[in-house]
């Protein structure tokens, strides 16, 4: 698409054109194409950032699904701890966290992980509470322990509502993590605030995080697919 | 012997023996509640018998089943199965030995059809090859093709399909004692009463204490050795096999609600074999008239009755026919309908009426004919109440002569 786009600014030479497109702070292929190098490293932070705080706070969320399914009366407080959590502004968060945990991605984790509990514990709740009664009946009633119908039952019959949970966080995540950089936390951001006046850069970093938000939703959409098949089973 | 030939043999020769059960004084009251759901209920099912739980909504009939395999504890009293209190072993334990099966089936949408019939088999480890044979074995059983059914999810099959695999799956690992909780409930009329026949022929085969729940006194009647009447609260009104319940309710709730036809219920639950038939003059194409005239004097159906060589009803006579010295083929009507022994009677009643005869001739399994029903006969037996209905009468007689 590079050279194709490059062919149309022809009678220029393309780095005289690129000089001049860069002084309009227009949008300057040429100037891409040649930086495009700078922008690797702080894509790999930005994955690391979002893959970590997803990770993490899947586990979290997790744990706190797994309390609350035994005890239902703790299903009301996690929400409403879980949503102060994410009614913070995420600025604010960066900031406020510095003094405890120091400047670096650490405090931009924390806060990121924060973000994504209450989408996943949702979710994770959800899920296991739309299992049909009677299909929990059932096991009951073969002789499956509440251990086993979790396992062999209510998680395997949540995962579409899980996955789909993991889905809006990893989109939600990698957008929230081009404010790391308020944490030190690098990533897209970084090179966001850098030159943000420059439009081609502005646009390669904030493109890059939309595509990694799509790669995400893209990857987890063929796990789901993959591991659903009995929810596509043809009827007889 | 074939792999399979074998597998087939295993699984029949480890069949579990069925259990006695008894319910022994069981209230269950919730905490809160002001009367009890289930109120000193005592009652004692035979080993390899079905105990039919009635009533309508609300009596606890659902409760008392639920209460057999510990999904809902007792409040007081004891469950006996086999001599043994439920209480004995974890609910877990206990449930592995009890079939279950409910009227919303509760397949997992998750696992093929073998996975979910394999449900206890894994709980109780067994390895992969008794398991699949077992599979097999038991799609057979419920009259399901092994090799179509087996790797589908339980969404591609039909209600009733899913129905009989929902059985398939609480016999798995061949449980002494089943439970079953309106489990042909959500299936429509035409394929409810042959899954309750494929039930009760395969309860013949293999002989398993069930307790099933309904709120149809049809099926109740139909499927139970034994039925239990219950009312609200939880009290047993009646105890006794379908036969007695109809004939002799105990008050007026159970007369009630066994229903004004209760009459014509009770011929649903005998057979042309279990009452006495009127006697035919048979005949063969041939026969000296003089010996046809002096059979008609005895028998009790005053027109002659053609037969074959091997005693296979042709047709009703005319007058006709015997003008000669011998016996011609000179019909008045074909030997229509045509009854066997083993016909239920309500069954054989209906076809009486629907070709508008007085008189079909009863033959037995080699075709045989061994008596005539008339609608005479039926009337008699509505009208006695002392009859047995499972008591060897001359048919059965005749029939093995």
């Amino acid at each position: 698409m590079i050279p194709s786009v490059l062919a149309q600014l022809d009678i220029q030479d393309p780095a005289e054109g690129d000089a001049s497109c860069v002084a309009e702070n227009g949008f300057c292929p040429g100037w891409i194409a040649d930086n495009f190098d700078r922008y690797l490293g702080p894509l790999g932070e930005h994955v690391y950032l979002t893959v970590v705080s997803v990770v993490i706070g899947f586990a979290i969320a997790l744990a706190l699904a797994l309390i609350a399914h035994r005890r239902r009366w703790l299903t009301g407080p996690i929400i409403t701890g879980t949503g102060i959590l994410y009614a913070i502004p995420s600025v604010a968060a960066f900031f406020l966290l510095q003094p405890i945990t120091g400047l670096g991605n650490q405090t931009a984790i924390v806060a990121l992980v924060s973000y994504t509990l209450l989408i996943i514990f949702r979710n994770i709740t959800d899920g296991l509470r739309n299992v049909p009664a009677e299909i929990v009946d059932a096991a009951r009633g073969q002789g499956l322990t509440d251990r086993q119908i979790l396992r062999r039952v209510e998680l395997p019959l949540a995962v579409p509502e899980i996955l789909a949970g993991l889905r809006i966080a990893f989109s939600t995540t990698v957008g929230l993590a081009t404010l790391a950089v308020f944490a030190g936390g690098g990533g897209l951001g970084s090179e966001i605030l850098t030159d943000r006046f420059f439009r081609s850069n502005v646009v390669v970093a904030g493109g890059l995080a939309v595509l990694l938000a799509a790669a995400f939703d893209l990857v987890l959409l063929l796990v789901q697919r993959s591991v659903t098949t009995w929810q596509r089973a043809a009827p007889a | 012997m074939t792999p399979s030939a074998i597998a087939q043999t295993e699984g029949s020769s480890a069949q579990t023996e069925a259990v006695e059960l008894e319910f022994r004084d069981v209230t269950k009251q919730y905490p809160g509640a002001s009367e009890p759901v289930i109120e000193h209920l005592s009652f004692h099912v035979p080993a390899g018998e079905i105990c039919v739980l009635v009533g309508p909504s609300g009596c606890g009939k659902t409760t008392a089943m639920r209460m057999v395999n510990r999904m809902i504890d007792i409040t007081e009293g004891d469950i006996l199965l086999g001599g043994e209190s439920v209480n004995a072993k974890s609910p877990a334990e206990l449930r592995r030995n009890v079939g279950y099966a409910i009227q919303q089936i509760g397949l997992f949408p998750h696992l093929t059809i073998a996975d979910n019939i394999s449900t206890v088999p894994k709980l109780l480890g067994w390895d992969k090859a008794r398991m699949r044979s077992r599979v097999d074995e038991l799609l057979e059983l419920v009259s399901l093709d092994p090799d179509e059914t087996r790797d589908r999810y339980p969404a591609q099959l039909s209600g009733g399909m899913r129905q009989r695999v929902g059985v398939a799956r609480a016999l798995a690992a061949d449980p002494p004692l089943m439970l079953m909780d309106e489990p042909f409930g959500a299936i429509d009329p035409i394929n409810r009463e042959r899954l309750q026949n494929e039930f009760l022929r395969l309860q013949r085969e293999i002989r398993k204490t069930v307790v099933f729940v309904t709120h149809d006194i049809d099926e109740a009647i139909k499927m139970g050795d034994r039925v239990a009447v219950l009312k609200k609260g939880g009290i047993l009104a009646q105890y006794a096999p379908p036969a007695e319940l109809l004939m002799a309710p105990a008050d007026q709730f159970v007369e009630d609600f066994v229903g004004a036809d209760r009459a014509l219920k009770r011929l649903a639950l005998q057979r042309v074999r279990d009452i006495d038939l009127w006697t035919a003059a048979t005949v063969k194409v041939g026969d000296p008239v003089a010996e046809v005239r002096a059979k008609l004097e005895d028998a009790d159906v005053k027109i002659p009755l053609l037969v074959d060589d091997a005693q296979r009803p042709i047709g009703w006579l005319s007058e006709g026919a015997l003008r000669a010295e011998r016996v011609r083929k000179d019909l008045r009507s074909p030997a229509e309908p045509l009854v066997e022994l083993d016909d239920i009677l309500r069954d054989a009643l209906s076809d009486l009426l629907a070709t508008e005869t007085r008189y079909a001739p009863v033959v037995n399994s080699r075709g045989h004919v061994t008596g005539v029903l008339s609608l005479e006969v039926i009337s008699h037996v509505l009208h006695d109440h002392t009859l047995a209905t499972t008591a060897p009468t001359s048919a059965d007689f005749l029939e093995a002569s």
